[in-house]
């Protein structure tokens, strides 16, 4: 088993025929994603190799009611009117792989998704992959490999670091949700840590965080709180970023001296979380801690 | 993006919430006229986007007219944590009779606006946080639906107000909340909003607004470089690279916040000093590698230089291109440790060794030799 994405993903590309579209378009193909569709508004009847291209999102669902899920590489500036155009179509899974969104365009548009009981992943974010049947996203497919443990981070390159660690070590994954980098996002580390908790296919944790925000401390809250039914182990990445810059991410940020790497390690370590110093101390972590 | 007091007031201002008489001055002869306008005691705000001015000297009263003059002459052309001050705002004093705080901000785990207002403004909120939690009242706002009447009339009572000053109060919240949509805010606040003077009307004391840097496209008036910024931050900013200066001797490029924050955190961990934070940004082209590479070593005292790179959408030969390129330009000799795998990752070590520039596979080996090497 796996979460948010599967077998049986059935995926739109928003923005298909832009630079970003076609080239992940291609890779997610070659990778065994079931891309069904693609949408630019202008451009139907055209095709990005055999995926077929409509005007809206509303033609391609006619043609293809199984359609499930949305991936979504518009520009930022219009980029939530594609998440609306995608929700009020009725799919329930929406990534937002685009940067640099407007914050008040992504927390009405996530709001708006949770009165209709839509899952929004992103913005900002790398997608999600469930190995060895589907990516959507822009990951390296190669890196991941099949396995049980669910990954989770809110950055890209960094989960990619870390899943290569994994595999090298042959621990394989369940799905890797890359949640985003942007201080507002669809859905948040505490609620997929909860979805692998619920997952059989899931037997242990792996929790990606960084500087900014307190996300990390509720989630130690939650575990102290709530307990844990699968072994978590965590990494912080920012223990060298100084207060009050932007490091790269919109979300990395240490705001008047809350959302330090220290405060989020000392939560976890005290809610009985392991957090990892060294990426390559992951794997032992991971064995020693049971299962 | 923090936008200045005299442009957050104006927004104010133009919304019909009250706020002092005064007016921006760049000379302190348009203070001692804009002061004798007034005609009565005046607050001198140095208009620099550093957190802390007051605290640093920014902020002077001045009792009348010539005494302006004089305050003035002194804060303009002023250095004042390491900003220099071309402008001042020049306001009435207003004697409050009680502060009240009224702001609101993006609640990042509500994913929520947050509505926050306390019966006792006039210190931080963060210290009013600490020391009197119960006297903040805090209310979320479905950003959907927006503020409505009875939350802003929630808070007043909330915070002990009563008759009119309450009316004027949701009336303030309102249009505070309207801005706070229309400039795409991250932040705003009135700390202190004022009960003020004889009348006892509320007024709008310090106005601060922060607009979210994605929304910027939307609100090209608030573009201005960030005083704060480095001179090789604001470079490296305009070259669209995420840079921050740090004060080691180890220089860090690398692709994706994360893996760069990791990186640092890996070179600190083994001994290492970094002298900076470099993404690249994912799906970097040789040119932006480049850039990258020029960027980074134009700190002085550099000892050496990791660059780590894990290939997903960034491509190794890419990269293999733009460093050789980079380098052979380049003056500066300092020794470069790079780690490379993923995409194209045979053709990018292919052109690394054929100049002559070692390699290595893992993260932790290549920071651990870097730090070596910097101590040599």
């Amino acid at each position: 088993m796996t979460i948010l994405v599967g077998e049986e993903t059935k995926l739109v590309v928003q923005g298909i025929t832009g630079r970003e579209g076609q080239t992940h378009t291609l890779a997610m193909l070659k990778y065994g994603t079931n891309v069904v569709a693609g949408v630019t508004p202008g451009k139907s009847g055209e095709k990005v190799d055999r995926v077929p291209v409509y005007d809206s999102v509303r033609r391609a669902k006619s043609s293809h009611p199984e359609i499930n899920a949305s991936i979504i590489f518009v520009p930022a500036q219009f980029a939530a009117d594609a998440v609306y155009e995608a929700i009020d179509s009725g799919i329930d899974l929406i990534v937002e792989i685009t940067e640099h969104v407007p914050v008040h365009d992504s927390i009405k548009f996530i709001n708006y998704a949770r009165g209709r009981r839509v899952t929004i992943i992103g913005p900002n974010c790398p997608g999600l992959i469930s190995p060895s049947e589907s990516k959507v996203g822009i990951m390296p497919g190669h890196i991941f490999s099949k396995g049980q443990v669910g990954m989770v981070s809110r950055s890209g390159t960094l989960t990619y670091e870390i899943a290569w660690v994994l595999t090298k070590a042959g621990l394989g994954q369940s799905t890797a949700v890359g949640i985003g980098g942007d201080p507002i996002i669809g859905r948040d580390v505490l609620e997929i840590v909860d979805m692998f908790e619920k997952d059989p296919g899931t037997s242990s944790i792996v929790a990606i965080g960084e500087i900014g925000g307190d996300a990390e401390e509720r989630l130690a809250q939650k575990v102290k709180r709530d307990g844990l039914k699968k072994p978590m182990v965590a990494f912080i990445a920012g223990r060298e970023a100084p207060p009050g810059k932007r490091m790269g991410h919109a979300g990395a940020i240490i705001s008047m001296g809350a959302g330090t790497a220290k405060s989020k390690i000392d939560a976890l370590e005290s809610a009985g979380v392991k957090v990892a110093v060294l990426p390559s101390e992951i794997p032992s972590l991971i064995r020693s801690s049971g299962k | 993006m923090k936008i200045h007091e005299y442009q957050a007031r104006e927004l104010f201002q133009s919304a019909g919430i009250p706020v002092p008489r005064g007016e921006l001055c760049r000379t302190p002869e348009e203070v001692k006229k804009v002061a004798t306008g007034i005609g009565k005691p005046v607050v001198i705000k140095s208009q620099i986007l550093v957190a802390g001015r007051g605290k640093a000297g920014g902020i002077k009263p001045a009792s009348d007219p010539s005494e302006a003059y004089e305050v003035s002459k002194n804060l303009l052309g002023a250095t004042i944590k390491g900003i220099k001050v071309t402008s001042v705002l020049v306001v009435e004093a207003v004697k409050p009779q009680k502060e009240l705080y009224l702001g609101f901000t993006v609640d990042r785990a509500r994913r929520k606006i947050a509505l926050i207002a306390s019966g006792e403004g006039g210190i931080d909120l963060e210290e009013l946080a600490r020391s009197k939690p119960d006297k903040i009242f805090r209310r979320e706002i479905d950003p959907v639906m927006g503020l409505h009447g009875f939350e802003a009339r929630d808070a007043a009572v909330e915070i002990g107000l009563a008759g009119k000053t309450a009316s004027d109060f949701v009336s303030i919240c309102q249009k505070m909340y309207s801005i706070f949509e229309r400039v795409d805010a991250d932040l705003l606040e009135s700390n202190p909003l004022a009960i003020g003077g004889e009348t006892g009307s509320l007024v709008a004391l310090d106005s601060r607004i922060t607009v979210d840097d994605n929304a910027i496209f939307r609100h090209p008036e608030y573009q201005q470089v960030d005083e704060e910024l480095t001179p090789l931050e604001r470079e490296a900013t305009a070259a669209g690279l995420a840079y921050v200066q740090l004060d080691g001797d180890i220089g860090i490029i690398g692709n994706g916040a994360g893996l760069v924050m990791a990186t640092l955190d890996v070179v600190a961990h083994f001994g290492g000093r970094p002298a900076n934070f470099l993404d690249m940004g994912g799906g970097s082209k040789a040119d932006d590698v480049y850039k990258a590479v020029k960027i980074c070593l134009e700190q002085e005292n550099l000892k050496s230089v990791f660059l780590n790179v894990l290939g997903g959408i960034t491509k190794c030969d890419e990269v293999a291109n733009g460093l050789v390129r980079a380098l052979k330009e380049s003056s500066n000799k300092v020794p470069f440790v790079v780690r490379m795998v993923g995409t194209n990752e045979e053709e990018g070590r292919r052109i690394l060794a054929e100049s002559g520039i070692a390699y290595l596979d893992s993260m932790e080996e290549a920071a651990e030799a870097t730090v070596r090497i910097s101590k040599q």
